[in-house]
This record gives structure tokens, C-alpha cells and sequence, in this order.
């Protein structure tokens, strides 16, 4: 009887989605998104999972600041801003006509509710850190907000602009998770849970307009389902298109159109810096060197990716080629490890999180490491597992993951990140750099940083996590690249 | 009426059975190429001379995937037949010995394993343990115990009506030993039946499992998984996913041939058809 009832439930909505749409119709107002992954709730400021985000970011909520398609800080809810000469005091001026979707107004309190929130003992921010050089947050008139720093914070800006820090009303903040209730340009029509997430344009905006009045994003897990979609023209634009080899197919149909775009997703071999073997950089190097990146790249990936040397994405300008301190040399590997004591190699355990990037990657790299002696295990888990054991836990030898948020190389000097990475070296850098507001020596310290977490050899730097958007031929607007993890559908129309 | 001692779907079912065996027991000793062995400039490519069956997306040799993969079949599928055997035969038998409240809780005991399926229980231990091929062995073995009590509880409870049975148990033979002496061998055909047919339902559900990813790990190969790796590659490969998926039929084939060929032997009035 449930399923029954499910399955109308499903097709009702099969078929007002595809009212507006029309399958392979052009010109019309409305845009399906496939998604891998679907969110676990709405409320970015409460999830690290990225496919929330990858709903709400600039659609449904909006932060004081916006990151735009190039990766630039340009306004959001703030309309400008100004920064006191020793970078301390952050003044901000609200839009004059932002609401909420309840209709409420969003001034300056609802700012002050939102900083204090998320940098507040009760907290459940992912990424508490970026907030928290906040002092003071002050609100003169509802349309100005005062923040004053402890400290100088060079990303401050930036960090203000992520998916983290949108400013939610405190009458609706404890229900943002399954009726999110923001200012942005969409509003939530509804969310039909396990199949797709529904959204109508916001009547009420004070902003520009968007183009589309409806926006269905889809979560189609399965690789060969992906591409199903795409070709039965059930989706309209794929952004972070996974199945490589079906790329070839897509990029000869004049019907499709494929976006090659850069990413903030640096794919590593994550090492468990505390365990036995792992605790020895001689062994790390040496895993570092049995890895062959060219051959990897072609058999997971089918060469739609570029390598990495460090933690660092090679788009950025501040990006040093560092590949070649862990360059392809499995005589070496094997040298190391016997210095190392371990002549005869080792066993231990790869644990693998779902994505397909993971597991083909995972398959080669126990095959590499076999030819230099360390007998890996391989254990495929779902997302909640690898979460709960391999993340918060920090209980596993290696896995393998792309790190996908923006500039987040400081994740090394975190005591109780998950790779279990101490160096006081690289601590002195991040402090020094995050209160260093001079642009040539933050690209100095940023340098720095790769080099020492490359040293180190701290993971196995694979390669930068490809950004494939497939799409119709006539969707235009949404962003090739990934500067953060969002779909920003707001500026996207049909030619 | 009464048919032929060998008939066609023993001689088929053996056939297809013992070759099977064959190329688990050959890979062995030899395979063409060692499984694992990763190639990527050689990968996809299609049956040939040098890759008889061709090669997967990272260059590994199909036809030796598949001859390991075969031994991992069988080795689970005997694996969790036999837990079943050791499992469910005393169930059963106790239940039939001892009529009334053990009886009672015997064919509850099967009904709550039958219950979960062989999924859940995955599920349930990788969650617990890990995935590993432990996992499936053990998920296939719970299943095998309740249909294994039920067939044996149900032959077994005929045979005690027996006057053979009566008579022994008047010369005060007990439980245990009328079990063992009189009601075993004459319930022995109708076990061997039951133990093959599920033998072949093992071999899809480890199948099944390993595409679910819950049973054999990489880089192993098993069938179940070459499916599933198959399935992207289907547009452009699909002799990938029809390999793998013809030895899984192939193998349940012959398995179930056997298992009706044996059942007409051992069994010509058809007391008890299999449970499946």
C-alpha cells in the first residue's frame, strides 16, 4: 500500500515537473538539475554534507557576501562594505528591501542572531573556524552591521560568503532542515524526499528576477541512470557529471553541451598520520612514490583530470607544481620502506566512501601499492559509515576522498582533523597567514604551506576532482567551474 | 509412473556442473593472466587472441576474472550449503523427535530466520563488521539453516510414523539414535536435493550480494561485481555484462538441473518438491 501510494505520489510529480518542461522542449521557464547525492536536510548552517549546499547556496539563502561564478567576493545580503585600515572593524549595509519568505523583513538583528549562532557554544556550524575570529557583532540600525575581529582575518570576506554563513531568522532557524526559510530568489514548493527537491521562483525578491520560475533538482545516484536521464531529456543540466566514460558520447551529440570546468575538490590518498606505519614519513613518501599518477588519471578517470602534488588545486594562482617530490618511482618506494623496516611491505586497510573517482581509484592504487610490497584490503562503505567511522571516529588506516571546500589547505593545522596531522611547522605558517593581510606574502605563506605538507607527505595527493557539467545544448548560465560547492541557478536561462 | 535412472537434466545438470568445477579447480593452477593484473592502455578491449574474452576498464583479463570468479562462487555457495546442513538438519530433526513444544519452537526458530532475507542480513553484518566475504557466507548460511530445518523437520516427521521407526523406538532406542540410525539415511535423497537446489540459489544470491557490494571485496573478483562494474560500460562494452552474466545462469542452470535430475532419483514419487 505504501509503495502504492509512493509510486502515485511519484508520478503525479513526474508529471507536474514535466508540465512546465515538456521533455526535450526549448524556451521554456523551468530547469531540472541532476544531482548525485541527496541533501540530508536544508540547512547549510547546520551540515557539512555538500549537496546542501548544492540546493540552497544563493537559490533558497543568501550570505552577507556572495562568491560569484569566478570565485570573487562580490555582495549578497550586504549591497557593499567597508574595512577599517587595521582590518579589525567589518561594516556592512544591508539590502534595503530584503524578506524573508515568511514575508518577514531581514535587517541587521537577524545578521547579529545568524554570526552569533553559528560562532555560539551550541553551535552545530560545520565550519565553526571560519567564524571564529569574530569579537563583537553590533547592529547601530537595522540596516548596518558592525563586526569587529579579534584578529585579522584574511578570508574573513570570503568565508562570510560560504553556504556556512547565511543569515536565517531566528523565528524559523530550528526548521530551516525541512522547511528552509532564506532570501534568496527560490523559494521551497516541495521536497518529495529520495527522488527530488522542488523550488519556485520567490514573487517577493527584492533582487533581479531570475529567468527560470521553477527549479527541480533530481537525485539520480546510479552512473548508468545518470546518463539515462540526460539522453531521455528527464534532465536538463548535470553539473559534477561523474560517469567520465560516457563523456566521449555526450561531447559528440550536438544535442549536449560539456562544460569543463576547474574545482576546489583536491583528490588525496588519505593516510592516518598517527597509526603504525603511517606514523614514519619514510613509509608516506614511499607510498607517495609507488603511485602513478598518469596511470591512474587514464584508468579511473579516462584522463579528465589533472595531478596534484599537494593540497593545493592548480587553477589558483598561488598553486606550486609540487608533483615531482612524489614523482613516479617505485624503486624508491621500495628502498624506503626497507629503511623504514619494513622490508617486506605491510597490510593494511583502504576503506573507500561510494563515489565512483573513490572506488576506481581506490582498485588501481591497491594494485600499485602491491608492486612495492603494502598489501592493501579494500572496504567499500556507504557515506553515513565513512562519515562515522573514517571522519569523525578517525579510525582507519587509508581512504581515499576529494576535499572539496575552497582554500581549506589550513585543515592542517586542525588538531583534531581526521588525519591525525601535527606539525608545528606548518601551525606557525597558518597562524602567521591568517593574520596577514599583505597579498604578496599571503601567497608566500600559502606556498609554504603546500611545500610543507608535501614534505611531509602527509596523504597521497592524487589529482584535482574534475568539474564536468553535461547539459542541453540550450541551457546557458550555470557555472562551469566550482570556486564552492553550490548550483547557483539564479542567472541561468534557455537560449 | 516411474522414469529412467539417468535422465536428461542429471546428465546436463552434472555436465554443466562439473565443468564448472573444472575451471574453479584449473584457476587454481592457471588462469591466462593473474586477475588483478591492472593494464590500463589494454583496457576495453574486445575478444581477441590475446584476451580471449577480452578485457575490463582497467586492463584485467576477463577470462581469468571469471575462472576465479567461479572458484569464489562455488567456495561461498559449499561454504554456506554445508553452515546450512550443520544448522538446520539437528533443527529440524529435534523438532520431529520431540513432538509438541520443541517441535513448536523448531518451526518458529525457521520462520524467523526465513523472515530476513539474505539482503537485510547483509546489510545488518556489514554494518556490524564490515563488508568482507564473511559477510555473504554468513547471510546465505541463516537462510540455508531455516529452509534446511523445514525440509528435514517435514521428511523427517513421515519417517517417524514409520513402523520400522515405531518398532525401534519400542525396543527403547531414544530420540538421538532413532534420529540418527533410522530417520537420516532415509531422509539422505531428499537433503541431497534440497542441498544442491539451494546450492544454485546461493551461487545468485552471492552474486547478488557481491553486486550490492556487500560481499567479496576488491580486488577479488567475483561475478557479481564484474556486473556491476559492467553496468557503466554498457554502451560500449557489453560483452563486459553479458560474460559474468552467462556464468552466473550457466552455473544456477546446472546447479538446478542436478538438483531436479537427483530429485527423480532418489525421490521418484516426488514426496516433497524442493523449497526454493
Amino acid at each position: 500500500m505504501g509503495g502504492m501510494g509512493k509510486a502515485a505520489v511519484a508520478a503525479a510529480a513526474l508529471l507536474l515537473a514535466a508540465w512546465p518542461v515538456g521533455g526535450w522542449a526549448q524556451g521554456h521557464s523551468g530547469l531540472v538539475v541532476g544531482m548525485q547525492l541527496e541533501p540530508p536536510h536544508l540547512d547549510p548552517t547546520a551540515g557539512a554534507a555538500g549537496a546542501i549546499d548544492e540546493v540552497t547556496y544563493a537559490n533558497l539563502f543568501e550570505p552577507l557576501t556572495r562568491i560569484d561564478a569566478a570565485g570573487a567576493v562580490v555582495p549578497g545580503l550586504a549591497e557593499r562594505w567597508t574595512v577599517s585600515d587595521d582590518g579589525l572593524t567589518y561594516t556592512f549595509t544591508l539590502r534595503p528591501g530584503a524578506r524573508f519568505h515568511d514575508g518577514s523583513v531581514c535587517d541587521s538583528a537577524d545578521v547579529k542572531f545568524s554570526l552569533d549562532r553559528a560562532r555560539g557554544p551550541q553551535s552545530v556550524n560545520a565550519q565553526k573556524a571560519y567564524f571564529a575570529a569574530i569579537d563583537t557583532v553590533e547592529t547601530p540600525d537595522p540596516r548596518t552591521v558592525v563586526v569587529r575581529l579579534s584578529r585579522p582575518d584574511g578570508l574573513f570576506l570570503f568565508h562570510m560568503g560560504q553556504g556556512d554563513a547565511v543569515i536565517v531568522a531566528q523565528e524559523t532557524a530550528d526548521t530551516n532542515k525541512q522547511k528552509p526559510i532564506g532570501t534568496g530568489p527560490f523559494k521551497l514548493d516541495r521536497w518529495a524526499a529520495g527522488d527530488r527537491v522542488e523550488l519556485v521562483r520567490n514573487p517577493d525578491y527584492d533582487g533581479p528576477k531570475p529567468a527560470l520560475e521553477r527549479v527541480t533538482f533530481r537525485f539520480i545516484s546510479d552512473p548508468a541512470a545518470q546518463v539515462a536521464a540526460l539522453l531521455s531529456g528527464d534532465v536538463d543540466t548535470f553539473p559534477q557529471f561523474g560517469t567520465y566514460e560516457a563523456l566521449d558520447q555526450f561531447r559528440k551529440d550536438p544535442r549536449f553541451a560539456v562544460l569543463d570546468g576547474t574545482s576546489e575538490g583536491e583528490t588525496l590518498l588519505v593516510i592516518n598520520n598517527a597509526r603504525k606505519p603511517f606514523d614514519d614519513v619514510r613509509v608516506r613518501r614511499a607510498i607517495g612514490h609507488a603511485i602513478d599518477r598518469t596511470t591512474l588519471i587514464d584508468g579511473a578517470m579516462f584522463g579528465t583530470a589533472k595531478p596534484i602534488g599537494s593540497h593545493f588545486p592548480p587553477h589558483r594562482p598561488e598553486y606550486v607544481d609540487l608533483t615531482g617530490l612524489s614523482a613516479y618511482a617505485p624503486a624508491k618506494a621500495r628502498a624506503l620502506l626497507a629503511e623504514a623496516g619494513y622490508k617486506d611491505g605491510f597490510d593494511a586497510v583502504l576503506r573507500l566512501p561510494p563515489p565512483i573517482y573513490a572506488r576506481r581509484s581506490g582498485e588501481l592504487i591497491a594494485a600499485m601499492l602491491a608492486e612495492v610490497g603494502i598489501r592493501l584490503r579494500i572496504e567499500n562503505v556507504e557515506w553515513a559509515a565513512w562519515l562515522e567511522r573514517t571522519f569523525k571516529g578517525r579510525d582507519f588506516d587509508l581512504t581515499l576522498v576529494a576535499h572539496t571546500e575552497p582554500l581549506d589547505i589550513g585543515i592542517y593545522a586542525r588538531p583534531d582533523y581526521y588525519f591525525n596531522y601535527r606539525s608545528d611547522r606548518f601551525n606557525a605558517t597558518e597562524d602567521e597567514l591568517s593574520r596577514t593581510l599583505d597579498p604578496a606574502r599571503r601567497v608566500a605563506l600559502l606556498q609554504q604551506e603546500q611545500r610543507i605538507v608535501a614534505e611531509d607527505a602527509v596523504n597521497g595527493f592524487l589529482f584535482q576532482l574534475p568539474v564536468v557539467t553535461v547539459q542541453k545544448a540550450g541551457v546557458t548560465g550555470m557555472w562551469p567551474n566550482r570556486p564552492l560547492q553550490a548550483n547557483d541557478v539564479t542567472g541561468v536561462s534557455w537560449k | 509412473m516411474r522414469r529412467r535412472r539417468t535422465s536428461f537434466p542429471l546428465v546436463a545438470g552434472a555436465v554443466l556442473t562439473g565443468a564448472l568445477v573444472l575451471v574453479a579447480l584449473l584457476s587454481l593452477a592457471w588462469t591466462p593472466y593473474a586477475p588483478e593484473a591492472v593494464r590500463v592502455v589494454a583496457r576495453l578491449r574486445p575478444p581477441g587472441p590475446d584476451h580471449w574474452l577480452g578485457t575490463d576498464h582497467f586492463g584485467r583479463d576477463v577470462l581469468s576474472m571469471l575462472m576465479v570468479g567461479a572458484r569464489l562462487s562455488l567456495g561461498i555457495g559449499a561454504a554456506s550449503v554445508a553452515l546450512g546442513l550443520l544448522g538446520g538438519v539437528p533443527l529440524g530433526l529435534l523438532g520431529a523427535a520431540r513432538p509438541g513444544w520443541w517441535d513448536e519452537a523448531a518451526g518458529r526458530m525457521a520462520d524467523l530466520l526465513f523472515a530476513f532475507p539474505a539482503v537485510l542480513v547483509a546489510i545488518l553484518l556489514t554494518a556490524l563488521n564490515g563488508p568482507g566475504a564473511g559477510n555473504a557466507v554468513a547471510a546465505i548460511a541463516l537462510f540455508n539453516v531455516a529452509v534446511l530445518a523445514r525440509v528435514t523437520q517435514g521428511a523427517a516427521k513421515g519417517v517417524m510414523r514409520r513402523d520400522f521407526v515405531r518398532a525401534s523406538q519400542a525396543l527403547g532406542r531414544g530420540p538421538w539414535g532413532v534420529a540418527w540410525v533410522h530417520v537420516l539415511p532415509a531422509i539422505a535423497g531428499v537433503l541431497a536435493v534440497q542441498a544442491t537446489v539451494l546450492f544454485a540459489a546461493a551461487i545468485l544470491s552471492e552474486a547478488g550480494l557481491s553486486y550490492l557490494g556487500l560481499g567479496v571485496q576488491p580486488p577479488v573478483p567475483s561475478w557479481g561485481r564484474m556486473l556491476e562494474d559492467a553496468q557503466t560500460f554498457l554502451t560500449r562494452a557489453p560483452l563486459l555484462a553479458v560474460f559474468p552474466g552467462a556464468a552466473i545462469a550457466l552455473s544456477v542452470l546446472g546447479l538446478s538441473l542436478l538438483g531436479d535430475g537427483l530429485r527423480d532419483r532418489f525421490d521418484p514419487r516426488h514426496e516433497s518438491e524442493p523449497i526454493l
